[in-house]
């Protein structure tokens, strides 16, 4: 390994080739936990999504009028502004209302830190859209296949959760995959209100190195790669929720 | 087929489906009706605010109303002789737009042509504009473009927005390409073949026959888009450009008074709201007009 | 198993009286009124649209009705206060169309509701479903989903699905229309076999030759009430209102 990192360094010497964020051990660590952190965002904000969707979709069935309009103004107000002003509402405007704890050194700080609002802010963006797929999911499951488990005294919410969610979802996943792989492009974002992810380590890398433009290779092979390795997760799953003799 | 409304048993007849094109169904039936909610739910929000703030300070300070008016001409248009604010963010979707629609056109069929090495190379320009965030395209397109280009002796300034406008074009780029592409396949051979019994070479077939005929397949997708480049202009205030966002932050960092953070960055997400969500609605009409046709 | 007081295993089991039920202005059923008694096999026929499916979903409390009574051992079905899971227990229904549910396993399917439903153990739950699987014939197709069995399969699985839930009265609808006149026969087997059981079934059905061999009692209905009714033998051979015998030479 070590020899690899020199020749990377003779690079940069004979070449002008600066890849000092691989040979240098201080900028390397840096960097990866900055790839960590945009890991963990696009992870938690998928999942988290993904449960705003479940969660919106039910309520999108319930009969309460009101619950119902509520949902539809969460959808069409997230979908419809731009989630970079939506991310710095939630960390700027909303933020500075929550209250303060103390912390092990007695020092009062903000409840949640940037890394917790650019995952509210992005899963609450993502799940609008997770809010419609689930819903076209659910429209797209038989009205007389849930009329069977009613007939079988499921109730309400074992219907949802037993024959018409695992249905739907099959119904959306390609729909439900782009919206997610979408997202994890969207954590990039983060780098606004200065979460420490890959796009905003990458800046501090090429601000102090001033290698602009092999950073940014890197970081479009990274986001290739993530996006390439979302895709493929996606496409497995996609193969393990295959039914035989079921699907379009 | 009727589809699941809930709990079965309580399930009355079926809601009677919209009755779809010209007759009734229209975007205006559904848009002053959001509209007014959400600017009726800004303003509660504003004036709460504003109750809540004159409740703890009472100060001379000025009222949170009078602020948000007095600063909305400079969010909205830029500073006085001066080219910013929400009619950027509006030109720069413009252009943007236009030069992603173009080089989208071209690249999209590049990807069906007959030779092999033009189709994978549109092919992957594609995938990569595509699969790439958006603000990394926009910073690779800042920093590793020059401020200035020289033709012919001529020295053309590339100030930030264009630059900014260019890289937003380029996802929007390889995103229509694909609506290109898959809109064209989505053209029945015959058509291919008639137009090629009557004489017509590849390009004459493709931009007289097929094209023309795919014009309404991409509507609705171009027109999603174009709300997805809209709402992604922000991003330009991230490096740089005076936009309403950037615009925005500094009104903010004048006034330096909290109460007026939640108030400010919701002004400016009516803002795009009132632009944005009709575009959707008449989108999505626009989606089942053409569904009923086809 | 819960019944409602007063109520003995000799009066009727359900009971129908005067149920009018309307789809907005579409009144569908219009004054039904009969009994069935406990083992009986009624078979209900009838022009398409007539309101049959809709009378079997009243039973079930899958629709609500306007007006009149529907008890099932002694119990409102119509009342709110009623608990839907008890009725459900009592009465199993089989469709027209199957209605499986498509990700879960022949096995899966028969096991899903005394699983989530009567939160019964796992292993009483799969010894009794395999056995069910076997008393439909379909050994060997336990784990075979859906998409994967033909019509008649698939029915005979659905069957057995409502069979778990140990009912004491199973609805059946239409439940051979959508299949094959050879597959017809598997099915119809499966349902004589039940009824010889002793089990209480009320059937809505095409298949004549069935009714009469099977059935107890038909009845016939048309625009929402019963027209006409009677044990099979006299039924066919002597029915006397014209809807009846122009219904009944039609479909013979
Ligand atoms: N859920 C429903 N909503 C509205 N109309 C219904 C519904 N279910 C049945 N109907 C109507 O009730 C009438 C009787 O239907 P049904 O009971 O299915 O008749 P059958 O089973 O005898 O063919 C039909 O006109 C049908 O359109
Ligand atoms: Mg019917």
């Amino acid at each position: 390994m070590d020899s690899f990192w020199e020749l990377l360094r003779g690079l940069h010497d004979s070449y002008g080739i600066n890849l000092v964020h691989f040979y240098d051990g201080f900028e390397r660590g840096r960097l990866l936990r900055g790839m960590w952190t945009t890991v963990k965002l696009a992870v938690i904000c998928i999942v988290l999504s993904v449960v705003i969707g479940m969660i919106g979709a039910w309520l999108q069935g319930s009969r309460l009028k009101l619950l119902k309009a509520l949902v539809q103004g969460y959808i069409q107000f997230f979908r419809n502004t731009p989630p970079l002003v939506q991310m710095y509402f939630f960390y700027f405007a909303l933020g500075p209302q929550m209250p303060r704890i103390v912390n092990e050194h007695g020092i009062a700080q903000p409840m949640l830190g940037s890394f917790e609002w650019a995952v509210l802010s992005l899963s609450f963006f993502a799940g609008a859209f997770n809010v419609e797929i689930f819903r076209s999911g659910i429209e797209a499951v038989q009205k007389s296949t849930v009329e069977a488990a009613d007939s079988l005294g499921f109730n309400r919410l074992q219907i949802y959760w037993y024959v018409v969610l695992p249905l739907a979802i099959r119904f959306c996943l390609p729909a439900l995959n782009n919206n997610l792989v979408n997202l994890a492009k969207t954590t990039t974002q983060a780098y606004a209100i200065a979460v420490p992810e890959t796009l905003f380590v990458a800046s501090q890398i090429w601000s102090d190195r001033i290698n602009v433009f092999e950073m940014m290779i890197t970081l479009l092979t990274f986001y290739l790669l993530l996006v390439g390795m979302f895709v493929w997760i996606m496409a497995r799953v996609e193969r393990a929720l295959h039914v035989p003799g079921f699907g379009r | 087929m009727r589809r699941y409304q809930g709990d079965a048993s309580c399930a009355g007849p079926a809601e009677p489906a919209p009755p779809a094109g010209e007759s009734g169904y229209t975007a205006a039936n559904f848009t002053p009706r959001a509209l007014a909610i959400v600017l009726g739910v800004f303003c509660v929000v504003v004036l709460a605010g504003e109750a809540l703030a004159q409740m703890r300070s009472g100060g001379p300070s000025r009222s949170i109303v009078a602020t948000l008016v007095a600063w909305t001409p400079l969010i909205l248009f830029g500073p006085p002789r001066e080219f910013g604010g929400f009619a950027l963010n509006i030109a720069v979707s413009f252009l943007a737009m236009a030069i992603g629609t173009v080089a989208g056109l071209f690249l999209g069929i590049g990807q069906i042509s007959l030779s092999p090495a033009v189709r994978k190379v549109s092919w992957a320009i594609t995938q990569f504009f595509r699969n790439s965030p958006w603000l990394v395209l926009l910073f690779f397109v800042m920093l590793l473009t020059p401020f200035q280009i020289k033709i012919a002796g001529y020295t053309i300034p590339l100030p930030a927005w264009l630059k900014a406008t260019f890289g937003l074009s380029l996802p929007v780029m390889a995103n229509f390409a694909e609506i290109v592409r898959g809109s064209i396949n989505s053209i029945p051979t015959s058509q291919w073949e008639s137009a090629e019994s009557l004489a017509f070479t590849r390009m004459q077939t493709i931009w007289r026959i097929i094209l023309p005929q795919c014009v309404k397949r991409m509507t609705p997708p171009w027109m999603n888009w174009y709300a997805i480049l809209t709402m992604a202009t922000p991003l330009i205030s991230i490096v740089g450009v005076n936009d309403a966002m950037t615009l925005t932050q500094d009104a903010l960092a004048a006034e330096q008074r909290s109460e007026l953070l939640m108030p400010m960055y919701g002004l400016l997400l009516v803002f795009f709201f009132v632009y944005c969500y009709p575009i959707a609605r008449w989108t999505i009409y626009l989606e089942r007009k053409f569904a009923v046709r086809s | 198993m819960t019944v409602a007081a007063g109520w003995t295993p000799d009066q009727p089991i359900i009971r129908i009286v005067d149920v009018h039920k309307s789809f907005g202005t579409n009144a569908v059923l219009k004054g039904v009124t009969f009994d069935v008694a406990k083992g009986e096999v009624v078979c209900v026929i009838g022009p398409s649209g007539s309101g049959k499916s809709t009378l079997l979903r009243c039973i079930n409390a899958l629709v609500p009705i306007d007006k009149g009574s529907i008890k099932v051992e002694g119990r409102e079905v119509h009342d709110p206060a009623l608990d839907k899971l008890e009725l459900r227990k009592k009465v199993g229904m089989v469709f027209q169309s199957y209605n499986l549910f498509p990700h879960k396993t022949a096995l899966d399917n028969v096991m899903m509701a005394p699983l989530h439903v009567l939160k019964r153990g796992k292993d009483e739950v799969e010894a009794q479903a395999r056995q069910l699987i076997k008393k439909v014939r379909l050994e060997g197709k336990e784990a075979a989903y859906p998409g994967e069995l033909s019509g008649g399969q698939q029915q005979r699985v659905a069957i057995a699905r409502s069979l778990a839930m140990n009912p004491d009265i199973m609805l059946f609808d239409e439940v051979t229309a959508a299949l094959d006149p050879e597959t017809v026969k598997e099915v119809l087997l499966t349902i004589r076999e039940l009824a010889e059981d002793g089990m209480t079934c009320m059937l809505v059905t095409h298949e004549m030759g069935f009714a009469r061999e099977v059935g107890d009692h038909i009845y016939f209905t048309d625009r929402g009430v019963i027209v006409e009714h009677g044990p099979p033998e006299s039924f066919f051979k002597s029915a006397s209102d014209p809807r009846t015998r122009q219904f009944l030479s039609q479909i013979l």
